[in-house]
Order: structure tokens, then sequence, then C-alpha cells
């Protein structure tokens, strides 16, 4: 499967999810948003861009709890929780936003 | 992430069986493993030219190998006793789903290529031969049942479909027509150690987090300890727990109960996996070499004991399986069960009266216990019978005010499945989880109207995420799900002389 953004075509999984992290770009990430029907605010973007960040560094995304925790310290200590990140990625924080940064599913039993 | 478009089930006060509807869900089937998925666990990468003969041949293979199997081929009567007993029959309506025809699509092949009258005469006792089309519905409806076993406590002849469908997983992996999930997950196990990819230096830094955050808490400084060589217990927990919610409280509970009593106790990031899909998959292979690291973790470490978290097929392999797979424990403690479930030891600490509780911290809630089918149809806990069904709710018990049972048939060795177990906990199978988890949400709604129930407690963490899942196409709250030990944890006297 693939997905075109701006003449080129992307590869991706059959959820959508970028096949090659290397490939990722904003407008990319725009356009699966869009797709999902989400329109990426600032605080999306706050979200997306710690989970690349973390990505980068661990090589996989973060726990829920670090992940609320990061963004409580980015974002307020009220948004620092999973209920403010389930408003913001509806289909659950972890998988939504991690496809959105162009980062693999999350597997296993979660 | 579109919304996949289905019926939910109307939720009734009383439970009902459906009318049939065949071929409902002749549509639903999870998404094939690739070539990379297939090979690190010894399948063939697709589908392979002669899958004819070597699906017959595997099959013959696995009847020679299990007489169980070839029982459960032979000795079925068609009572009817199954018929509505299963979860996914009673969300979907689609006859296929009954545990009867889901053998039955193994069966008419092993009576063509296996029987006599199968041989010589098959239109008589309805043999077919095998083709693609028979291959299809295999894949569509061995991953329609969770392997939950529910099926078998009422067949008269114990007929266990749990076997079958993992027989036709296998035969299916076999000739190149995987499932993605499982065997993706399967394959991080063996390359990093756990289901998610989790390696070494996130787990560091999710360990140090949860640290930081039960001390500010509870200004308790509770461990969470990684690779402590000489530690007393071996702390083995599905790494769900590490990740998401409402998992982790569970794990921060485990933590409290070790720091209370005094344990040392630490975690393996060789093998930070409790979870061992091997058995969803019918791969004895996989299954052994998913456990090993366990066994090469606890002797590396020195550890006395092995404790397992709240996993529900991972206590079935553990209980029922490690000693075959990766034993003799003889280097272990045998004062202690090798291997114990957490359940058994946080109990057994209560029963000594080495931890005090302020129950009241949990008065905000009415909590039900949700009976995980791996746990408690295939092992057992403690040196009761029925241990596996006492100790989790004397726990709850012990640390709440206000807990309620749901409908008898309903739990206990009659529990129905979340809805996601069995390796069909994935996205591609929403609409199988979402039906095949109404009668469990059937009979929760039931406690609710009539005691209020706000929460239910599970230790399993793929019915954790199943329900976190699930219950919102239900109109009920994501938070109703919790962890046995999180109400531990919350309620855990700490620091205090005991």
């Amino acid at each position: 499967m693939s997905l075109e953004v701006n003449g080129k075509a992307y590869e991706t999984d059959e959820e959508g999810y970028l096949a090659n992290l290397s490939e990722w770009n904003l407008d990319l990430a725009e356009a699966m948003a869009k797709e999902d029907g989400c329109d990426l605010t600032e605080n999306h973007w706050e979200v997306v861009n710690f989970l690349r960040e973390y990505y980068d560094e661990y090589q996989i995304a973060p726990a829920v709890r670090v992940l609320t925790k990061a963004i409580g310290k980015r974002l307020g200590k009220d948004k620092g929780n999973s209920k403010y990140l389930y408003e913001l990625f509806p289909y659950g924080p972890a998988k939504q936003a991690c496809k959105y940064a162009g980062l693999p599913k999350p597997t296993g039993c979660v | 992430m579109k919304k996949v478009e289905f019926d939910i089930p109307v939720i009734t006060n009383h439970p009902v069986t459906p009318s049939i509807e065949p071929g409902a869900m002749a549509h639903v089937k999870p998404f094939v493993a690739k070539q990379a998925h297939q090979e690190p666990l010894g399948f063939p990468g697709e589908l392979v030219e002669d899958w004819h003969d070597r699906a017959i041949a595997k099959m013959g293979e696995l009847l020679g190998k299990y007489r169980s199997l070839v029982v459960f081929m032979d000795s079925c009567v068609k009572c009817g006793a199954c018929t509505d007993k299963c979860h996914y029959f009673l969300g979907t309506s689609d006859p296929k789903n009954m545990p009867v025809a889901r053998q039955d699509l193994m069966r008419k092949v092993y009576r063509r290529y296996f029987t006599f009258a199968g041989k010589y005469f098959p239109k008589l006792v309805g043999a077919v031969d095998l083709t693609r089309e028979v291959l299809e519905e295999w894949y569509s409806y061995y991953h329609q049942c969770s392997e939950c076993r529910r099926c078998s406590v009422y067949c008269p002849y114990g007929i266990d479909t749990a076997e079958v469908t993992m027989a036709g997983r296998e035969i299916l992996a076999s000739v190149g027509i995987g499932q993605k999930y499982s065997n993706e997950i399967i394959g991080k196990v063996h390359k990093i150690g756990n289901n998610l990819g989790l390696p070494e230096k996130a787990l560091v830094d999710t360990l140090i987090d949860l640290e930081e955050e039960v001390k500010d808490d509870t200004d308790v400084d509770v461990r969470f300890p990684l690779d402590v060589k000489g530690a007393d217990v071996l702390l083995i927990t599905p790494s769900a727990d590490f990740f998401a919610e409402p998992h982790v409280d569970g794990l921060i509970g485990y933590a409290k109960v070790f720091h209370q009593a005094g344990i040392s106790w630490t975690l393996s990031s060789h093998a930070s996996e409790a979870a061992n899909f091997g058995l969803f998959i019918g791969s004895q292979d996989n299954m052994q070499k998913v456990a090993m690291r366990i066994r090469e973790a606890a002797l590396e470490l020195g550890v006395k004991r092995i404790i397992v978290g709240e996993c529900g097929h991972a206590w079935r392999v553990a209980y029922s399986y490690w000693n075959t797979l990766i034993g003799p424990f003889d280097f272990l403690d045998p004062k202690y069960p090798a291997p114990q479930h957490i359940c058994e030891s946080t109990y057994n600490l209560i029963q000594q009266g080495a931890l005090k509780f302020n129950k009241e911290e949990n008065d905000d809630k009415i909590v039900t216990f949700h009976d995980s089918c791996n746990v408690s149809r295939a092992s057992r806990m403690g040196n009761m019978p029925g241990g596996q069904f006492v100790i989790p709710r004397e726990i709850i018990k012990a640390a709440c005010n206000h807990f309620v049972d749901m409908r008898e048939d309903s739990i206990k060795e009659g529990t129905f499945c979340c809805g996601g177990g069995g390796g069909l906990l994935t996205d591609d199978l929403v609409e199988l989880r979402v039906k095949g988890a109404s009668p469990r949400v059937q009979a929760l709604h039931e406690v609710i109207e009539q005691h209020g129930v706000t929460h239910m407690a599970a230790i399993c963490a793929i019915c954790k995420s199943q329900f976190t899942k699930v219950l919102p196409y239900y109109d009920m709250n994501m938070d109703m799900i919790i962890s046995v030990h999180q109400l531990v944890g919350d309620a855990l006297e700490l620091g205090v002389e005991q």
C-alpha cells in the first residue's frame, strides 16, 4: 500500500503506517491525519514531536506514563494525562500519534 | 484508523442466544504475515507451491504427535451442547462460530485423508478435499476462536476446541499463511525479548520514571529493580505492564507489595516478557524458544523464585508447560511453588499479616472480577482446588470494601472470554473483538444495573487492553477495567510498622 503526497508515493503497511521512518516529513503527517479526518493542532504536534524525539533515542514509542509526564511538562499539568491524550487522538494516543509521527505501530498486548 | 462499520450487539437485561445468520462473519480475517514475520519463526515466507501435500503431511504429523487431536477429530457426536457457549457465536450469530462447526472445518478434511470411510465414500461422511477455499475458510474461522476453552467445559466428551484451532493455525503457518499480529510479536521476543520490542535502554528509562511517580505520590522510595544479580525473586510480567494503562498500575501494585513485604526482587531485561504467543499459534518450537529466555535469566541472575505477573495465557504456559519446556527448576528454592503467580504471593502475604490496607482508599469503587480464561480453565493457584477463583477474589476483598460477582454462569470455569484472547487482540479484528465481548459486557451490565458496579478488575494484559478498547463501543467508560494489583497498590499502607 502507499500514500501519495506532493506527487511522491510513500510505502505504508495495511493500516497506513509508514514503511520507512526516514521518509517522514511534515506534509506527510498532515496528509495521514487528514485521511483520518483529524486536523493537527499545535498540541497534536507537541505529542508527535515528542514521540519522534523519544523514538530517535530509544527505538520505541514511549510508555504511556512517560508520554503523559512529558506532555504535562510541555503543555501544562492539566494536560499530562491519558484522558487529554485520548481527546487529541481518539483512536488511542500510542497508535494514532505514532502513525502521524511515521513510527511503527506498537505491538503486543496494548 | 478508518472506523470499521458494523452493527454493535444490543445489550439486554438477560442473556440471549441469537438466531443464526449464516456467513455473517465470513468476511473477517486478520492480516496475513509477511515474509519478514514468517521466516524468523521457521515458517515459509509465502504460500508454498505444494501447499496441499504439505498441509496434509503436517496434519498427519500433528495427529501422530497429539493423540488428543485424533480423539477430538473422532469423538464428536454432534450433541449440540457447545453451540451456544462460544462468545463469538453469541456475539456474531455466525453458525460457523459454533465450536462444533468450527472444528468441523478441520474434521471434514481429516475424514477425507485419514479415515477409511472418508477416503472411499467421502460424500457419505461429509468429507471434503483440501482446497484453497477450504484453507481460506480455516484462516478466517480459526482466527475467530480465542482458544478460551469455554465450550470444552460443557462438551460431554471434553473436546478441546483450542487444540483444534491451534492445529489449524499451525498447519496454515507451516504452508506460508501465518497471522501477522502473532508472528510479528513472536519475532520481536526472539530478537529483543518482549512483545513490544522495548529495548533495555527504554526499559531502564521507563522504570526510573515509575520510581519517580510512586515517590511523588507516596513519598516512599519504592524500587523497580532491573537485572539485579542475587535477588530472591525474578518477576516475569507482560511487557504491557511497562507500557500501557491500566496495566502499569498493576505493576506499581506488585512493586509496592514487594517493597512492603521486604522481598528482594528484580525484573530482567533479557526475559522482559511473560506472554508467550507460541501457544496461540500452536508452535511448540516457538513456545519453547520464547520461554527459554526465562530459564536463562533466572540462572544468570541466580534467583531463588520466579513469580509471574498478571497475564492470563502466560500463567497457563508457566503453570502447565514450563516444566516440560524449560525445566527442571531444581535450582529454585523448593519451599515455593515454581513458578508462583503474583496473586498467590500477595495472598500468602495477606494471610501472614504482612500487608495492611486502608480499604477506604477504594471506597469510590464497587468492584467485580473478570476471570481470565487461561487462568480459570487451564491452571490453578495455591494449594486448594479452585484456588485460581478464590485467591484473586480474596485479594480484592482484602483491599476493597465493595465487591460483587457477576452471574454465576459467566464467571469462574464458565467465564466468558474478553473477546480479544488467543492472538486476536489486533485492530484488524476489531469487529470480531467488539461482538465477541458482548456476552461479558451483558453480564457486566447486569451487575451495573443491580449493584452499581463501577469497576471490573482483571489479571490479564489482553483482557485489560481489550476492555479498554471495546467498552466504549457499549457506552461504558474505558477506565472501568483495572488491574487487581492496582486495587492492592492504592490501598496498601506503605512504610508503617507491621
